[in-house]
């Protein structure tokens, strides 16, 4: 490790930090300025309304509230949930994570697994079949978000009823969950696979040009090494860089599709809380999804910064 | 202009116009119900008649055969099309039946009213956004490459860290700290006020970096030789130099911001019901469920797509190619 990469990964590591504590401290002084809370539902008198607003905390300062969740925080300890009565926040968090992480994580691994290589051949083969199928397929792909190809896909499951439509089954083992599982991870991942394959393809295409790369080829190396070792290894910079952008992408994207095909994700469990103005489950969510981003853009830039050193003396 | 962007061109038109003439291309309102038409399939116009000749285009009225099934069949009727009958440029004799060119909603309205009246609020409040973020973005952006030093640090950090969040999250806290229930003007201005919130960073960073290379030119210097204020010369001589870098974002913010309304008013969070919006719709399909039976009620998703590939299109390829809308917003 150079020391240039020491200090770069130290300098992103501090503000993936920042990052999480502006997210959670905009969260909940924006859950807590909401109009209404969780009381106005029920009908109570304004005197039972003032009791259960003291229990809570509610009629303190906001900087008080704002301090007192910190406080809280540094302990792990992300209160109680007011839409789920009795139910702590840091329970109903870890109930979901899991959820949105298995449906991320798939959706990435697809979209690499896709994007790259198509990408590489629809770059170095610009007039066959295969590369016009991929470019045209992906054009379309880059049209339909994830909030429309979920739709899509439901209304197609359910017509030929090949996947099952929608929710995650509490029983029937992996088997099961991986059935469920289809429908949201292609929802998702297909467009983030499109993406890539386009950046590979351009990548890939410039990287072809390169001086170094015409050398390779004047030595005599084989095209296919040429292709999948000296020019792949170029053109990974530019769509390595976008990793980071893409974890943003993957957690915008599964909002949609969790609540579209009812998977029990934390984007979801975000959604009802904003509604149900539980200001404690909006925080502890925000935090979460905070720490995931910016755990994925730190790792993003690793990567980056492994592949060419030169990005971690830029920064 | 290159063959793709002239289509994407024409296709934009098409938009505008069927929105802007929706009263006069659509055969009914886009809230008027018809309770013995629930989730009737499209009637498309047919040319060749019973005897196997092509005649004029006529429509063949449905008639309800069972309503717990939802189950129609055309009469026997043949009901020719009429141009330009009150003030509509395509409608029959209604008496004899109404017309769907779409079909129904689940509950009797006519979906292609819906989504031409749709088309209105969705694209309307996408391109109020995307004005509402370009200035934002050109104001930031602007001071930013133009005083350089600490505020453009300290712009330019505030810009980054918006940059990276999922942004539909961002719309979403935004919007849900506003009451949740809301007139459809309010929701029209609330919504392009979040979504300009959450997209003028892309357009801040494009104009930093434009203003901050312009700004050391010579016909630059050349302005401030003859005496010209800085106000003058940022708006009369750098942000005009921004112009390209404008358009093609806003190919790109559009898109972004058509599919955040679809996605708000789907969840609950935009347009109120009855209103018609494309997000309007599709929640709609998506509630009723009857997604198996009716096929038809996916067109809203359909035109959202066209009109993210027709900005697309119309974007330089550069743009289109290395940022997808969903990274804008």
């Amino acid at each position: 490790m150079t020391p240039h990469l020491g200090t770069f990964i130290l300098r992103r590591a501090v503000s993936a930090i920042v990052l999480v504590l502006v997210v959670s401290s905009a969260a909940v002084i924006l859950a807590r300025l909401a109009p209404g809370d969780h009381l106005s539902e029920f009908e109570l008198t304004p005197a039972q309304i003032a009791a259960e607003r003291h229990r809570l905390g509610l009629d303190a300062p906001l900087y008080v509230q704002y301090f007192g969740w910190l406080r809280r925080v540094a302990r792990f300890d992300l209160g109680e949930s007011t839409r789920y009565p009795g139910r702590k926040v840091s329970d109903l968090i870890a109930e979901r994570i899991g959820n949105t992480a298995m449906l991320g994580l798939a959706a990435l691994v697809l979209a690499t697994a896709l994007g790259i290589p198509l990408g590489v051949l629809s770059a170095t083969n610009r007039r066959g079949p295969l590369a016009l199928t991929t470019r045209v397929v992906s054009i379309v792909l880059l049209a339909l978000p994830p909030v429309i190809l979920s739709l899509g896909l439901l209304f197609l499951a359910s017509t030929t009823g090949w996947f099952p439509v929608g929710g995650l089954p509490s029983s029937g083992g992996a088997e099961a969950t991986l059935r469920h599982l289809v429908l949201p991870v292609l929802a998702l991942g297909l467009p983030v696979a499109a993406t890539l394959e386009r950046l590979q393809s351009r990548a890939m295409g410039d990287a072809l040009r390169h001086p170094s790369v015409q050398a390779a080829r004047a030595r005599g190396i084989p095209q296919r090494r040429v292709v999948w070792s000296h020019a792949l290894r170029l053109s990974l910079t530019p769509v390595l860089a976008v990793y980071g952008v893409i974890a943003a992408t993957l957690i915008s994207g599964s909002f949609a599709v969790e609540y579209v095909m009812t998977w029990p994700g934390l984007g979801r469990l975000l959604y009802d809380g904003l509604i149900a103005r539980d200001a404690n489950v909006v925080a502890g969510c925000a935090a979460t999804g905070a720490a995931v981003l910016a755990t994925g853009i730190l790792l993003a830039d690793v990567a980056l910064a492994a592949a060419d050193p030169r990005v971690a003396g830029q920064r | 202009m290159s063959g793709n962007r002239l289509i994407g061109a024409a296709l934009l038109a098409g938009l505008i116009v069927a929105a802007v003439f929706a009263p006069a291309l659509t055969p009914h309102g886009p809230l008027s119900q018809f309770t013995d038409f629930e989730n009737a399939p499209p009637m498309r116009p047919h040319i060749i008649a019973a005897d196997g000749t092509v005649v004029w285009p006529y429509v063949r009225p449905l008639k309800l055969i069972d309503r717990l099934e939802r189950r129609f069949e055309a009469t026997g009727d043949e009901v020719p099309i009429r141009l330009f009958k009150d003030g509509v440029l395509l409608s029959i004799d209604e008496s004899r039946g109404p017309w769907f060119p779409l079909g129904t909603d689940p509950l009797g309205r006519d979906a292609f009213s819906r989504l031409l009246f749709g088309a209105r609020l969705s694209l309307s409040v996408a391109f109020v956004a995307s004005l509402g973020a370009l200035l934002i973005g050109v104001a930031v952006g602007g001071v930013a490459g133009f005083a350089g030093g600490r505020p453009e640090t300290i712009l330019m950090a505030i810009a980054d860290f918006v940059l990276v969040l999922p942004a539909i999250y961002v719309v979403l806290a935004l919007r849900a700290a506003m009451p949740l229930v809301l007139s459809v003007p309010q929701v029209f201005w609330t919504l392009s006020v979040v979504l300009a919130a959450a997209g003028w960073p892309l357009v801040a960073r494009g104009v930093r970096g434009i203003i901050a290379a312009e700004r050391r030119k010579e016909y630059v210097e050349a302005a401030y030789s003859m005496g010209a204020a800085p106000s003058r010369i940022l708006l009369r001589h750098l942000v005009p130099a921004c112009t390209g870098f404008l358009l093609s974002i806003e190919t790109m913010l559009v898109p972004a911001f058509v599919i955040s309304e679809g996605t708000l008013t789907l969840v609950g969070l935009g347009f109120p019901v009855p209103s018609a919006s494309w997000g309007a719709m599709l929640r709609d399909a998506w509630q009723g469920a009857a997604f198996s039976d009716a096929p038809w009620l996916m067109a809203p998703a359909a035109a959202v797509a066209v009109t993210v590939l027709v900005m697309q299109l119309l974007g330089s390829r550069d743009a289109a190619e290395t940022v997808s809308p969903r990274q804008t917003v």
